[in-house]
């Protein structure tokens, strides 16, 4: 293991066990992930991706195995999740709902208007901050998210397909956004989705599960500099080949778990 | 360059629209009307019908009659006394019922042993009316005071239990995952996530129980009393002073009417993010 490892799964399985179809979902897990890394997990719907999120999220637990998140500051939280498009509090106002996890920690009231009001800022919704939720739209609801979870300045940030229920051009536009707040703090982050697209635009690192049972059965690096566009992805050849390759990983899979 | 000839003919789609518009404003208007027309249509009938005598006056007095009872009896000041006294017990009644309610609904919501331990007992109390163990309320509580009050909070406990239980229950997953990941405390779960996220589905429950409260209050109090608008009605009944008796009963409408009015407004305040 090196020093330098931020997340280490060791040997992790879950079992979701009922009285007559156990599934494994998740069969020995074992990643390391760098500190400061941005990475994409991506498998076909129901290989498990979410249940391994929700183990390291602390919303579920492993039936064997184990993980740990190094612990860098010490008043830190271990961990902060975006979750899937429903998962901005309807009532709470858009302040408070950035503010929340701050407010739940409770830190004192300056520190959490200061944090709250600067990834306000950060996401574009300064003017928003007194509106419910219901008078958002899709893509800024998700920014709520987003910023919620880089306010609480957490040690690792995992996202659960945040920008799934979105329209195409508001993804480009939230991807670009997310990528431009995560480069300001360097954040480890694993990020969970079933584009490549967005995986390629994303991640340094790449990592495929095959589904029944959810293995990990492959990596790949992503070298393009950063900053990065949609466009670059778009045009460049290695990404491309890249694109292709996992399509096709992906292809086996989902005509695999069809059968 | 809005205009547009079809068939020859010049149309200008904002005309058209608008015309059907202003169609639309009418039927909406008409609709409003309509609402009022119904209890002033029978209103009216009624009158007319004790009036000429086509119904007996003795039962079915005008109601023009029955407005100048009314006026009579706040004259001499009686009324208001009566009144006074039933919207105390409905008010300390409803408190001590709703009350309760919402705090053992919300634990209930909450932990599921408790709620396991709890609703055999809810589901088996719930249909036994209050009235019924009004004889047992009264011997233990006395004639007095308290054992109205302790009627009224007997009915209105079971709607607010059952609403709020089932507010807490059906509260999205997602968010108790949310408040969970960010590391909620027991109590803010409680404050934070519990009671607002079940508050739209408890008002219901404490809209019903508002209801159910004022039908108890008229039946307890001619059961057992000696004041009240229950009283009222009873009394003016069994002494055959039915005009008196109708005043009584008009305003059990009329404050059915105006605490639904509150809780609707109250509704608006507690839940601006519905």
């Amino acid at each position: 293991m090196s020093d330098n490892a931020k997340i280490s799964i060791d040997g992790l399985t879950k079992v979701f066990y009922k009285k007559n179809s156990s599934v494994v979902a998740l069969k020995d897990i074992n990643v390391e992930i760098q500190d400061g890394e941005f990475v994409c997990l991506i498998g076909p719907s129901g290989c498990g991706k979410t249940t391994l999120l929700r183990i390291l999220a602390g919303l579920e637990t492993p039936s064997i195995g184990e993980f740990t998140i190094a612990q860098g500051k010490e008043d830190r939280p271990i961990q902060s999740m975006v979750f899937q498009e429903q998962g901005v509090i309807p009532w709470l106002t858009v302040y408070e709902n950035v503010a929340f996890g701050l407010k739940m920690r409770h830190l004192p009231k300056d520190t959490v208007q200061e944090r709250t009001d600067y990834y306000l800022r950060k996401v574009g919704l300064d003017k928003f901050a007194n509106l419910y939720p219901k008078e958002l739209s899709g893509g800024m609801k998700q920014r709520v998210s987003i910023a919620r979870a880089f306010a609480n300045d957490p040690e690792i940030l995992l996202m659960d397909e945040p920008f799934g229920a979105l329209d195409e051009q508001n993804k480009f536009i939230l991807q670009e956004e997310l990528l431009n707040i995560w480069s300001e703090t360097k954040k480890t982050v694993l990020f969970i989705t079933h584009s490549i697209d967005e995986a390629l635009l994303l991640s340094d690192r790449i990592l495929l599960m095959s589904s029944q049972p959810g293995q990990i059965i492959d990596q790949k690096t992503i070298d393009l500099a950063r900053p990065r566009n949609m466009e670059q992805v778009r045009s460049n050849k290695e990404m491309a080949d890249d694109f292709v390759n996992i399509w096709k990983h992906l292809q086996v899979e989902v005509q695999g778990s069809r059968i | 360059m809005n205009r547009e000839k079809i068939h020859g003919v010049d149309y200008d789609p904002f005309e058209i629209e608008q015309q059907e518009w202003k169609k639309r404003q009418v039927r909406e208007r008409l609709k409003q009307i309509l609402t009022i027309t119904s209890p002033i249509f029978i209103l009216i009938l009624w009158e007319f019908l004790s009036r000429t005598g086509l119904v007996d006056a003795r039962f079915f007095p005008a109601p023009t009659a029955i407005i100048a009872t009314f006026l009579d009896m706040g004259a001499n000041g009686e009324l208001y006394q009566h009144i006074g006294i039933s919207l105390y017990r409905i008010f300390a009644g409803f408190l001590l019922g709703v009350i309760p309610a919402i705090i053992l609904g919300l634990l209930m919501g909450l932990y599921s042993p408790i709620r396991h331990f709890f609703s055999p007992l809810v589901m088996a109390l719930m249909p036994i009316p209050t009235l019924a163990l009004l004889p047992i309320i009264l011997i233990i509580f006395g004639i007095g005071e308290v054992s109205k009050i302790v009627t009224i909070a007997g009915s209105v406990f079971f709607p607010v239990i059952i609403n709020t239980v089932a507010g807490v229950v059906n509260i999205d997953r997602i968010y108790l995952d949310v408040a969970k990941n960010y590391g909620a405390s027991t109590k803010d779960f409680f404050f934070k996530i519990a009671l607002p996220g079940s508050l739209p589905v408890m008002l219901e429950g404490i809209q019903m129980g508002q209801a159910i409260a004022l039908l108890t209050i008229v039946a307890a109090e001619m059961m057992g009393a000696n004041s009240g608008i229950g009283y009222l009605i009873w009394t003016s009944y069994s002494s055959f002073i039915l005009k008196e008796m109708y005043v009584g009963l008009v305003l059990i409408s009329f404050f059915g009417y105006l605490f639904s009015l509150l809780l609707r407004g109250l509704q608006r305040k507690l839940l601006p993010w519905k």
